[in-house]
Formats: C-alpha cells, sequence, structure tokens
C-alpha cells in the first residue's frame, strides 16, 4: 500500500505530477469536485495544528468527500494506551486514506506499516511533514514557474525546523539552485542536512549570521519561526526567538520579484507590516497547502485502486 | 601471555584494539556457559593492536552484528583443532534488534514492543540510521 511518509518517497517525476495535478485543480476545480465522492479521510491528530488539519479536511471537502476526525491524543484510544499499529488497523476499517499528525518521531511509518488503507504524514514531532514541503515546492512554482536557477535563503531556526531540511532536501534535486543559510549559531543546519543535501551534491551555499548582507541576492526568502517547543530551555528560547524579525525597512533592500514564505504559525518574525508586500506569500502558502493535498489525496486513492 | 587454543569453536580475529568488549556485549556472549576469552591490545602487524574473541563451542552466531560492529574481522569456525570456514564479514543492510533508538522522541521509546531496526544509510561513513526516526545509530 503507497503512503506518503517523506517526501524523498517520491520521485521528481511524482513530485512534476502532484504539481500538475494542484495546478488543473487551481484552474478547473469544477472537474474535481465529486472525484472522491463517498470516499472517507480520517484525520487523526496527536499533537495540536490547525492548517494542517483543517487543509487536509478542507481538501477532502472539496473533493466531494467525508471527513472523520480526531483532533487530539486526549480524546481517542490512544489515551488509554492503544499502540499506532493498533490505531491503524483499526481506523483502516472505517476510512479510505489516513492523515496522521503525532509528536512521536516515525508513528506515521508505523501506521503505514499496519494500515490497509494509503496514510500520509502529517508531521511527526521534529522530523517529517512531507505536505509542507509539497505545498512550498508548489508556491515556489507558482511564483517563480520553475525550481532551476534559484537562490534560496532560509532564515531563523534552521536547526529544528523540519520544513527547512526537507525542502533544502527537495530543492537539491534541481539544476543551478544555490542555498543561502541564516541563523544564529545555536541554530544552524544539522552537518548532516548540510553534508547529504548541500555538500555532497556540489551545490554552492552561504552560511551568515546576517540577514542583511544577503538579503539582496535573494529570489527566495524561507523564513521559520523559534519553535518554543523544540527548546528544552526558556531561557535559550527567549535569548534567541527575536534574533531575525522581516520588515518593511529591511525590505527595501530586497529584490523586486522576491519571494517571501513562511511554514506558519509567525510569531514575530515578520512584521504584519510586510502582509500587504506583494512579495509576501505566505498566506498564498496556505491556500497552496489545501490543493496540494486534494492532488496527493487522489493520487494515493487511485494508485491504491480505491478510485 | 597464552590462551589456549581450541578444538571446537569460533575464532574472530582481527578485531579493532577496544571493539572485541563491544562485540562481547552485543553479540551476548555474557549469557553463554561456555568458555569465553576475550584476548585485548594483541600486537598485530598489520594493524598494531587488535582484539581476539575465542568461543569454546560452536554456538550460532549474529554476522550481522559483527558487522556492524567492525566488517573488517575474521570469523573462523575450528573443528577438531582445524580451521573449517572462514565466514564473510560484510556491513548488514539492516539490523533488527541489535541497538535500540536513544532519540527519546522516537515512538520506539514510547512503544516497547516494536522491532528496533536501523538501516545501512552511508556505507562510506558506516551510518546507519532508525528506519523510524532517522537518528543515528551509536553503539
Amino acid at each position: 500500500m503507497r503512503s506518503l511518509i517523506d517526501v524523498q518517497d517520491l520521485s521528481t517525476g511524482e513530485i512534476d505530477e502532484l504539481i500538475a495535478t494542484a495546478c488543473d485543480i487551481i484552474q478547473t476545480p469544477a472537474k474535481y469536485s465529486e472525484a472522491c465522492h463517498g470516499k472517507k479521510l480520517a484525520t487523526l491528530f496527536f499533537e495540536p495544528s490547525t492548517r494542517t488539519r483543517l487543509s487536509f479536511e478542507a481538501a477532502m471537502y472539496e473533493l466531494g468527500g467525508h471527513v472523520m476526525s480526531v483532533s487530539s491524543g486526549a480524546t481517542s484510544s490512544a489515551a488509554k494506551g492503544e499502540s499506532v499499529a493498533d490505531t491503524a488497523k483499526t481506523v483502516s476499517c472505517y476510512a479510505d486514506i489516513i492523515a496522521m499528525r503525532h509528536p512521536k518521531e516515525g508513528a506515521p511509518y508505523v501506521a503505514a506499516q499496519n494500515a490497509s488503507i494509503p496514510v500520509i504524514n502529517a508531521g511527526d514531532g521534529g522530523h517529517n511533514h512531507p505536505t509542507q514541503t509539497l505545498t512550498d515546492l508548489l508556491t515556489i512554482y507558482r511564483e517563480k514557474g520553475h525550481f532551476d536557477n534559484l537562490t534560496v535563503g532560509f532564515c531563523g531556526d534552521l536547526k529544528f525546523g523540519r520544513t527547512v531540511h526537507s525542502l533544502i532536501s527537495a530543492m537539491s534535486r534541481y539544476a543551478n539552485v544555490k542555498f543561502v543559510l541564516i541563523s544564529p549559531e545555536e541554530l544552524k543546519v544539522p552537518s548532516y542536512v548540510k553534508s547529504e543535501y548541500i555538500k555532497k551534491k556540489g551545490i554552492p551555499y552561504v552560511q551568515t549570521e546576517e540577514l542583511m548582507d544577503v538579503i539582496g541576492d535573494l529570489d527566495i526568502l524561507y523564513m521559520t519561526r523559534v519553535q518554543r517547543e523544540r527548546f528544552f530551555n526558556e531561557e535559550d528560547y527567549l535569548r534567541l526567538k527575536d534574533s531575525y524579525i522581516l520588515d518593511p525597512k529591511k525590505l527595501e533592500q530586497a529584490k523586486p520579484d522576491l519571494c517571501i514564505m513562511h511554514p506558519l504559525p509567525r510569531v514575530n518574525e515578520i512584521s504584519v507590516a510586510v502582509d500587504d508586500d506583494p512579495r509576501a506569500c505566505y498566506f498564498k502558502q496556505v491556500l497552496n497547502g489545501k490543493y496540494i493535498r486534494m492532488a496527493l489525496i487522489l493520487k494515493l486513492l487511485k494508485e491504491a485502486g480505491t478510485l | 601471555m597464552n590462551i589456549d587454543s581450541i578444538s571446537n569453536g569460533i575464532v574472530i580475529d582481527h578485531i579493532k584494539a577496544d571493539n572485541g568488549m563491544k562485540l562481547y556485549d552485543l553479540l551476548n556472549l555474557g549469557n553463554l556457559n561456555c568458555s569465553v576469552a576475550i584476548i585485548k591490545n594483541v600486537n598485530s602487524k598489520k594493524m598494531g593492536k587488535k582484539d581476539i574473541i575465542k568461543i569454546d563451542a560452536n554456538i550460532p552466531i549474529d554476522l550481522n552484528v559483527i558487522g556492524f560492529v567492525d566488517p573488517d574481522v575474521t570469523v573462523n569456525i575450528i573443528h577438531d583443532g582445524k580451521v573449517v570456514e572462514k565466514k564473510d564479514i560484510g556491513m548488514p543492510e539492516k539490523l533488527v534488534n541489535v541497538i535500540k533508538c536513544k532519540n527519546p522522541r522516537c515512538i520506539t521509546s514510547t512503544e516497547q514492543e516494536l522491532v528496533h531496526i536501523f538501516k545501512l544509510a552511508d556505507a562510506e561513513t558506516k551510518t546507519y540510521r532508525c528506519i523510524y526516526c532517522e537518528t543515528k545509530a551509536n553503539i
């Protein structure tokens, strides 16, 4: 049974195909409005989420399907100590496809090994979040029209930011890409990400602590939140959270066609004054998330023979 | 220093110095009833120093564990005082329930019945990663 646990599970051809389907859905939504008629998506969210869960649910509704939802570990059998494997086997009896978020890394993989229906990883702790990466790729494609020949800047928490690692690995597949890694010393990209996806592939990169030194070079600026929940120590969090705040003044030095992205939620790393700038793409990104999830649900249900 | 040669059993030779005890622990040799000798820091022309393990019984042995700890060792099967077989050791593609993932955020930390599996991620750097959370294996 084909599931999606890690974006690396998808070939470049499959990513292109998902992006093409998403673009077609955007162009001709009516064509897809009953595509999943009578099919059920189970969203199993054992960790808080607003965007991702609603995005999956909106995606299934817009495909004409139904949604069953567990929105917290506390209200499910997990609270009674049920294993992920048993939950997956049980839900397979009710639903046609599962979207799972879980605080433990690898939980959706365990679910996929035990379910008889496709499982989509909707985020497992600080590990993988493949549909966010697909969302980011669709946004880049819609804003730029291509993936090659881009200088992509990542700013903020590059150590714990799973979306950053995943997007670096996905973008490293394309030609003439350059990475600019902007973070405080404590939150640098882990060395294994750098060695596996950047150095091994001979991709040029710059590592700096100063956003303003490089902002003018960027085609994409991917901002990230310094996440409180990834810190063991409150003192470290408070010291680092304001390191990089993007505001209209800083943007004066950026390219006129810069694409500013953020996986959201934002705290204060992008000033609200930036929201009206045409270069701000983070709310478009949210919308793109729904379309790419529609494309993914369709693909996996077709491969499972359900559609 | 002299250690008696064995007539029926296994000799694990050419173990990198300091890996002998790791192998002893991971192969659970402490649970055997037969004689087991670990000889540490033996002078070696090729290696400078090496460790050797001698097991005085022909027990089944998990070659994947040996390949994980030290793929360059030699495993000799001894019968009637003669070497009757030399086992080829390489780096195994997969380790099942040999080591446990130490990442506290890994699903294996809360679901005790899950099988602990590590896969060879990079043969050049001898890196194994947990199949659930991709954390690097540490002995």
